[in-house]
């Protein structure tokens, strides 16, 4: 252990973390005896993604840490311990607990803190930052008693922490100094516009504002005095007005400092001190801090590559073009945004009605792009930055980048132009060659492009750019990224959707004849035809058994039951929220003992009876619905369960009637046909004992309401579901969910559940709110209309179908005879029944039952 | 195997199975016949002819009775039947699976005599 190089982390921020993370990866960890002190008293967490914890109140939602890190690699970390002394004569590192370590090389990743100006008032109770958990834990409990909130600073963070102040429903207001928002990344127009666009969402904008003092309030606890002589009320305020960095440690060890501060570095990381690297928010390079995280990673990558001698990147600066949604709003700010370059041009583009904002700055002669400013919408974002970044030459009239077309096509960069080297991704620091790359090594989906290169998994900003270079690289492979259904059909299964919908197609054959691929000699496929059954389905809700429909439908659908190994069926009715009667389950019993079927609680809180054979099906039904059962649909890509817990009726925790709500929601949705199955969830308290949050729809009951979740999955690849909207209403909450499914419906593609629906969705979850909460497509009309014409034209498909006695005789397994399939045998396990293997079929040891 | 013509075998003797209304259209059904399950198909193409099609209805991959229970439909030329459960294709002419050539199903002899499915011996 003695041969090993002492490192002392200091700080286990992201960016410290993220060290010990490319150290691993380097091969050398083994090399080094690693003592890390952190001075929050949690393991380091993403704070980035800060704003998140509101979500759940939860870390491990923001964790950073994976499962054993720490130990695996031997790395001693030192929680809740801050350094306070570097003893560079003694190579010592003193703590606030007394604890000495010695070092050989030291890692300063301190990273900054919140400033707040000296105004008098400043310490009084219930004045806050927005830096760290334990300010957002503060935050929150303050806000319980709270009615108005203000935020001193309206730049990128405190426009965040508005929101946070507004999502805990406190009255909101930024209070700014300069004379419009986001002063460092933006114009005076965009800012104009984004002071506009955030008032509408209620907050109040306050711009040249210089707040003077702060003392007791008349009506609230804090009144705000500015220098104008006006003054504001309010019971919290949160600082937001700019970082310094953490640099106590350096100046008291006399190691080179900024004049403003930050701790100096060349393009190693290396301090004045040779034994001293500093990363992160606290470092100063050529004058400049860094307050953003991809530059942080890149410093930290230097500096493993420089200790272990495994790498020769160095740092050589960051482009600090940012792109966010600030409350539902798209700003993004690309290199020179002000124009400050001499001699630079710049277009605007300005829409009052759709409150949109656009500038590009270019070079001179119109050749290159210098920087952008665009508010309210961002799409042109990805392909404007790659512009920038690998100065690239414009197009000859470089204003139609920002102009609407007039053909609905994105004038845009062709990817291909793209050099190898090109960042698609700054957060995770991902080239246009990795993606390349790993289309090459089998990805081929977002999905995929997520989980092997991490591109667009931090501020999502890429993810359209991403998208298009993962498209365009299949096409160029071959895998010609062929979206046809199938031969029959030339088209997505969206498309058939509008097609269907739009001409009010209400057969496969019209569909067929009207756009199929061959239509002469077509006459479908196992893939088109119950792709049709289900699109016919979420339009027109006619019975599946219905003349002209019954020939799409898988097996599933057709026996209105899932066919087993054997050719068998199971029985599933429903049973709405888990909610039985002990009638009813004695109805079940007495059923399966008649019929002799197995039978089995699912895994989603009902009865599955197996073992049926096709000409038992209507006649176990019949005795179903007459004691009041319905079709669980256990079959058919719609609705499943909705999974539910007790509740505030019995639940000492419930803080709603989560059964009632459970009942009502699946009696709401079944039946509906997607593209995909449906799954939904009730929760009565946060405790969660319905797991709503694995749900395409979970739902978890709040003091004030509902929370909202979607596109959670189990099964093969589980996904944790994204809160969607807090606090709902009952009536909101089945607003949005009829809108969500419906969106979910028109949009995914066959097969695609919620979730990898979402994984795929350009703009992810914000662009899903703004469509359905915002209704920013001007949708929500009409889906709310689509779910209602479901909704009312429900039918229990069992109960119109036994009551058709032609319909019956389809469920002969013989057409000419009465005889029951020979091969379908079973056997007795644990006193119930259960397919013959193969042997025990020919053993003769089965008992044949009928 | 398509027949429609009833005096293209003449040395067959042919019996009766079901009226054609027993099978629904583009659907299929089991029918027994000297002791085994054959599945009959009916197929409308979109020129408007009846096309019947004979296999057996034991699907090779799953050992069970369920081929007639699959999507009828065409790929790449060929008539076809989906299995319901792995999803196989087989060819309703030849009898050959699409996926793996190797395996196959018997065909029978089948038509349409007046108003009634008849299979052949
Ligand atoms: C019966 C049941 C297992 C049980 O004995 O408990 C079951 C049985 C089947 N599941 Fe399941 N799943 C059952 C609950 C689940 C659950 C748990 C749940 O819903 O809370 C999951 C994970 C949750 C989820 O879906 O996110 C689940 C994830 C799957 C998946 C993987 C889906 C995925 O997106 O990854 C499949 C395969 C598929 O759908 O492609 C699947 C497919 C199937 C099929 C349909 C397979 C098949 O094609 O034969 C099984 C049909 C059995 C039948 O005849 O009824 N089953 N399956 C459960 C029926 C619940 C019900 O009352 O309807
Ligand atoms: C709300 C919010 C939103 C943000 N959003 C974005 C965004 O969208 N995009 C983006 O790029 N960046 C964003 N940032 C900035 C980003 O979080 C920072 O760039 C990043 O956290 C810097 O990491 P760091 O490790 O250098 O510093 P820090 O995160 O500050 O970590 C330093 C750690 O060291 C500890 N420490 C300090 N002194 C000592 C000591 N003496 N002994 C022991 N421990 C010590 C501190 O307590 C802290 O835990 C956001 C920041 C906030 C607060
Ligand atoms: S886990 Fe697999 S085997 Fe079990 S019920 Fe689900 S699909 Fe069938
Ligand atoms: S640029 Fe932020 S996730 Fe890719």
């Amino acid at each position: 252990m003695s041969s090993k190089v002492k490192l002392v982390v200091i700080g286990n921020g992201p960016v410290g973390h993220n060290f010990l993370e490319y150290l691993v990866e380097s091969g050398q960890s083994n090399e080094y005896q690693v003592t890390v002190f952190g001075e929050e008293p949690l393991p380091a967490y993403d704070r980035v993604h800060l704003t998140s914890w509101f979500k759940n109140q939860d870390v491990a939602d923001i964790n950073m840490v994976t499962d054993g890190f720490y130990p695996n690699n031997n790395f001693i970390l030192h929680s809740g311990d801050k350094v306070t002394q570097i003893d560079r004569a003694r190579k010592l590192v003193t703590a606030e607990s007394g604890l000495e370590v010695s070092y050989d090389k030291i890692i300063l990743a301190t990273g900054s803190f919140p400033f707040v100006p000296p105004v008098p008032g400043h310490q009084r109770d219930n004045i806050f930052v927005y830096r760290t958990i334990a300010d957002l834990e503060k935050i929150t409990a303050a806000a319980k008693t709270a009615k108005v909130g203000a935020v001193i600073g309206g730049g990128l963070l405190g426009l965040e922490a508005a929101k946070a102040l507004m999502d805990l429903n406190l009255k909101t207001h930024v209070v700014e100094f300069a004379p419009r928002l986001m002063a460092v990344q933006v114009d005076d127009g965009g800012g104009a516009m984004l002071a506009k666009k955030i008032q509408d969402l209620g907050v109040s904008v306050h711009t040249q504002k210089n707040t003077q003092n702060i003392g007791d309030g008349d009506n609230a606890v804090h009144k705000m005095s500015f220098a104008d002589g006006e003054e504001l009320e309010t019971d919290i305020i949160v600082f937001s007005a700019g970082i310094r960095p953490r640099d106590e440690l350096a100046r008291q060890a006399e190691i080179a400092m900024g004049e403003r501060g930050g701790v100096v570095i060349n393009n190693n990381c290396l301090t004045s001190d040779e034994d001293i690297y500093a990363i992160g928010e606290v470092a100063l390079w050529e004058n400049k801090i860094f307050g953003l995280i991809a530059p942080g990673n890149a410093m930290a990558h230097a500096a493993v590559d420089h200790l272990t001698g495994t790498g020769s990147s160095e740092f050589a600066g960051a482009d600090m073009s940012t792109k966010l949604k600030l409350m539902g709003v798209d700003v993004a700010s690309i290199g020179d945004a002000h124009g400050n370059t001499p001699n630079s041009r710049s277009y605007t583009y300005v829409n009052d009605r759709e409150e949109v904002y656009k500038k590009i700055v270019v070079s001179e002669d119109d050749k290159y792009l210098l920087g952008a400013v665009l508010i309210g919408d961002a799409a042109e974002y990805g392909s404007l930055l790659q512009f920038m970044l690998n100065k690239m030459e414009l197009p000859s009239e470089p204003e139609g980048l920002i102009l609407p077309s007039v053909d609905g096509s994105s004038a845009g960069i062709g990817v291909d132009a793209l050099p190898d080297s090109a960042v698609l991704c700054s957060c995770m620091n991902v080239s246009k060659a990795d993606v390349v790359e790993a289309v090459q090594a089998g990805a081929c989906d977002m999905a995929a492009i997520k989980s092997c290169t991490k591109a667009a998994t931090g501020c999502g900003g890429c993810t359209a750019l991403v998208t298009q270079v993962l498209n365009n690289e299949l096409e160029k492979q071959g895998v010609e990224v062929n979206t046809d259904l199938c031969e029959h059909f030339a088209y997505t299964r969206q498309d058939l959707y509008n097609i269907v919908r739009v001409e009010k197609i209400k057969s496969f054959d019209e569909l067929m004849q009207k756009h199929g691929s061959n239509s002469e000699v077509g006459l479908g496929c196992d893939i088109c035809k119950p792709t049709a059954a289900s699109i016919l389905a979420s339009c027109w809700n006619d019975h599946v058994l219905d003349d002209k429909l019954h020939g799409l439908q898988d097996t599933n659908d057709y026996y209105m039951g899932n066919m087993q190994k054997d050719g068998t069926y199971s029985v599933v009715p429903r049973v709405a929220g888990g909610e039985i009667t002990p009638d009813k389950l004695i109805v079940l019993g007495e059923v399966a003992n008649k019929y002799n079927l197995y039978t089995k609680i699912t895994g989603g809180q009902r009865v599955d009876l197996f073992g049926a054979r096709s000409e038992q099906l209507p006649l176990i039904w019949r005795e179903l619905v007459d004691a009041g059962f319905e079709t669980g649909h256990a079959y058919g890509k719609s609705l499943r369960t909705v999974k539910s817990c007790v509740g505030s009726t019995w639940c000492r925790y419930g803080v709603q009637d989560s059964m009632a709500m459970s009942i009502l929601i699946e009696n709401r949705y079944k039946g509906l046909r997607s593209p995909h199955k449906l799954k939904m969830a009730v929760s009565g308290c946060t405790r969660e004992c319905a797991e709503a949050q694995s749900k395409d729809v979970g739902i978890i009951a709040t003091e004030n309401g509902w929370n909202m979740y979607v596109c959670g999955n189990g099964g093969m690849k589980p996904r944790h579901a994204d809160l969607f909207a807090s606090d709902l209403s009952d009536a909101d909450l089945i607003k949005y969910t009829d809108r969500f499914f419906m969106f979910y419906i028109r949009t995914a593609d066959r097969l695609q559940r919620t979730s990898v629906w979402m994984d795929n969705m350009a703009g992810g979850l914000e662009y899903l709110k703004s469509v359905i909460i915002d209704d920013k497509l001007g949708l929500a009309s009409e889906l709310e209309q689509e779910m209602a014409n479901v909704v009312g034209t429900y039918q229990c498909e069992w109960k119109t179908t036994i009551d058709d006695p032609i319909k019956m005789k389809r469920f002969e397994h013989f057409v000419n005879s009465k005889l029951h399939d020979d091969n379908v045998i079973f056997t007795t396990e644990r006193k119930q029944i259960r397919p013959a293997s193969a042997q025990e079929k020919t053993a003769e040891i089965a008992i044949e039952i009928s | 195997m398509t027949i429609t013509s009833s005096n293209f075998t003449q040395d067959k003797q042919w019996f009766d199975i079901c009226e054609l209304i027993d099978i629904l259209p583009s659907m299929g059904r089991c029918a027994l016949f000297n002791d085994k399950q054959i599945a009959i198909f009916r197929v409308i193409t979109p020129s408007g002819t009846e096309d019947f099609y004979a296999i057996d209805n034991f699907c090779p991959f799953s050992n069970a009775n369920t081929l007639s229970r699959g999507i009828t439909g065409n790929l790449d030329g060929k008539t076809v039947i989906a299995s319901p459960i792995y999803k196989q294709h087989f060819d309703l002419s030849t009898g050959v699976c699409l996926e793996d050539e190797s395996v196959k199903v018997n065909t029978y002899l089948v038509r349409l005599e007046g108003g009634t499915i008849q299979l052949a011996a």
